[in-house]
């Protein structure tokens, strides 16, 4: 299990942008997508890659599938250089884009799985075996006679999730793979990835903006912003890091002054509601109590932390440390 | 494997049968109009362009029943691909261990297959039962063989259509909206490659042109080999024109698709 499977050492990407500068004028402007990155997954792991749009996970996940070469640093996938390898490493990989699809739009599921099966030349017997399991874990009996095209989003993305694990890849790259989807289907892909990492120790790196999908599978995290990664450990050190807070929203009987309450700051005031920031590490059970003794509630919820803000809070601390940095430099 | 992609393609349009009976009556329709137009042209210069009457007709029906199955006014499959291209989509493709261009062949000859079966057959039938259409003639041996030469063309014009096209849905790379190259390249393949009328009535200059382009490789050549137009070495060097045309064609699609790859990075974010 302690086998290192992907190994980035100062990868760096960038592209040359021409942009429209006036009437016929065009400048070159060089933009780098990825500044160098250095990080290792272990073969079993289950990692969580995020950071805000444009960040560069995208352009990660297209290096390690071979897809994009890297301008400079090494990189590998089980050994193999990736894009020299690209055939071959196909074969031991899935990708999931959660808003791209992979099957045919027009015709029944079993269609798109039947010609998986020729392209990964997939043994009969294996492919059988994978497709009961997909099949039973993800729900898709009814389904698999279903043109596509009539699936809801949440449907065909249990469908597209079967399709990428049809040939049992070692690596699973998931992009978004709960956009869009409903809390049961939610639920659902949760348990499958979980399952499927445990059972066949299949490494998965997750992309995605939706914490709790972060925190129901990953134990590590990777948080990635402009191009360079900004955090790598646990869930917890991240909220820590990011000093994250949650939020109690309190509905009140009757509309009353600002609530005071030690170990939270008020948002904001509206009306009969109030909103209580805390910090995420601390539990709710305390203040809950204190304000249900304290006051007549008509209605109160936590809200989770947006994983945007925790991010932008560390990215601000990350361009202090840049401009500190090139100053010393 | 691409014999598999080839089959669900073929299925993939089937599913369409309203599209495909409009098809059938615009193509049909499109057939008498030219017919009529043709005769009453042929009747004031009688033999124009080297075709009698009879071949002239055939020659119309012939083009109607092609026109969908080699995909002249659209992209045909490459639609698809044109669309995946647009919205992203392709980047998932990339990832697979296939090749792109033998991908979308089997799906393009796919797609040829069923409108081989639909839209070139039918109006074709119509054609010949309003009309005398003349079919390989001769002792049965050198007819079997002008039918053989016949399929050969046949395949070789769909590679080249299909190469040409793979070529058009590729700038979407760079261009986005291909509304406007496309239909440049629907009046450019229509007009070079005798759908309107066969290029041995243009003006000598005009005919040079099209005789240089690839686009006669197209139509009029699988045409001219039906209606015997040429003799056995005509037609082997007919056939080696096609031939040609597609390996130069589908070797400059490798050359931009290695290119536009690299295109894909940058906007998929």
């Amino acid at each position: 299990m302690d086998e290192v499977l992907i190994e980035v050492e100062g990868v760096t990407k960038s592209f040359v942008v021409r942009r429209r500068a006036g009437r016929l004028r065009r400048t070159r402007e060089v933009v780098n997508a990825v500044a160098g990155l250095d990080f290792t997954v272990r073969r079993g792991e289950m990692v969580g890659y995020i950071g805000p749009n444009g960040a560069g996970k995208s352009t990660t996940v297209k290096m390690l599938t071979g897809i994009l070469l890297p301008s400079t640093g090494r990189l590998r996938v089980a050994g193999a250089d990736p894009v020299r390898d690209r055939v071959r490493l196909a074969q031991r990989m899935g990708v999931v884009f959660g808003q791209r699809t992979t099957l045919w739009w027009d015709l029944p599921l079993r269609d798109s799985y039947e010609l998986a099966r020729r392209i990964y030349r997939i043994p009969e017997a294996t492919y059988a075996g994978n497709l009961d399991r997909c099949v039973e874990l993800l729900e898709l009996g009814p389904l698999l006679d279903v043109p596509v095209r009539q699936l809801s989003l949440g449907q065909r993305m249990r469908g597209d999730i079967a399709a990428a694990l049809l040939h049992e890849p070692e690596v699973l790259y998931l992009d978004e793979p709960t956009i869009g989807l409903d809390v049961v289907s939610k639920r659902r892909v949760r348990e499958f990835l979980a399952r499927i990492n445990a059972e066949q120790g299949t490494t998965v790196l997750l992309t995605t903006h939706d914490l709790t999908d972060i925190e129901q599978l990953c134990s590590r995290v990777m948080v990635i912003d402009h191009g360079r990664v900004v955090y790598d450990g646990g869930l917890d050190g991240l909220h820590r890091q990011g000093r994250s807070e949650r939020t109690l929203v309190v509905e009140l009987e009757r509309e009353l002054p600002p609530i005071e309450l030690p170990g939270t700051r008020l948002v904001r005031c509206e009306g009969t509601r109030q909103w209580l920031a805390f910090p995420a590490s601390a539990s709710a059970a305390p203040l809950v109590a204190e304000l249900a003794g304290r006051y007549e509630l008509r209605d109160l919820s936590v809200r989770e932390p947006e994983i945007e803000d925790v991010i932008a809070r560390m990215y601000g601390e990350a361009e202090q440390v840049d401009a500190a940095v090139a100053q010393v430099g | 494997m691409y014999a598999a992609v080839c089959v669900r393609s073929f299925r993939r349009y089937s599913t369409y049968r309203a599209a495909t009976w409009a098809r059938v009556f615009t193509n049909t329709v499109f057939g008498f109009i030219l017919t009529y137009t043709y005769i009453a042209l042929w009747h004031v210069r009688p033999h124009l362009g080297g075709y009698d009457l009879s071949a002239a007709i055939t020659y119309v029906w012939i083009g109607q029943g092609l026109l969908s199955l080699l995909a002249v006014g659209d992209l045909g499959a490459l639609a698809d691909l044109q669309t995946r291209i647009a919205n992203g989509d392709v980047a998932v493709d990339l990832f697979r261990p296939v090749d792109q261009q033998r991908w979308w062949l089997a799906v393009d000859a796919g797609r040829a297959g069923y409108q081989l079966l639909t839209n070139a057959l039918v109006p074709m039938l119509v054609g010949g039962l309003a009309f005398h259409l003349r079919l390989p003639q001769g002792p049965a041996l050198e007819a079997a063989a002008s039918w053989a030469a016949t399929a050969v063309a046949l395949v070789l014009a769909l590679v080249v259509s299909y190469a040409l096209r793979y070529l058009v849905a590729l700038t979407g790379f760079w261009l986005l909206d291909l509304r406007g190259i496309q239909l440049v390249y629907y009046l450019t393949s229509c007009f070079f490659g005798g759908f309107f009328l066969p290029v041995t009535v243009f003006p000598p200059v005009l005919e040079t042109v099209a005789r240089a382009l690839p686009f006669i490789a197209v139509f009029q050549v699988p045409a001219d080999v039906f209606l015997q137009h040429y003799d056995a070495v005509g037609t082997l060097g007919a056939l080696g024109v096609q031939l040609g045309w597609a390996v130069v064609l589908l070797g400059l699609g490798r050359l931009v698709q290695s290119r536009a790859v690299l295109k894909v990075v940058v906007q998929g974010g």
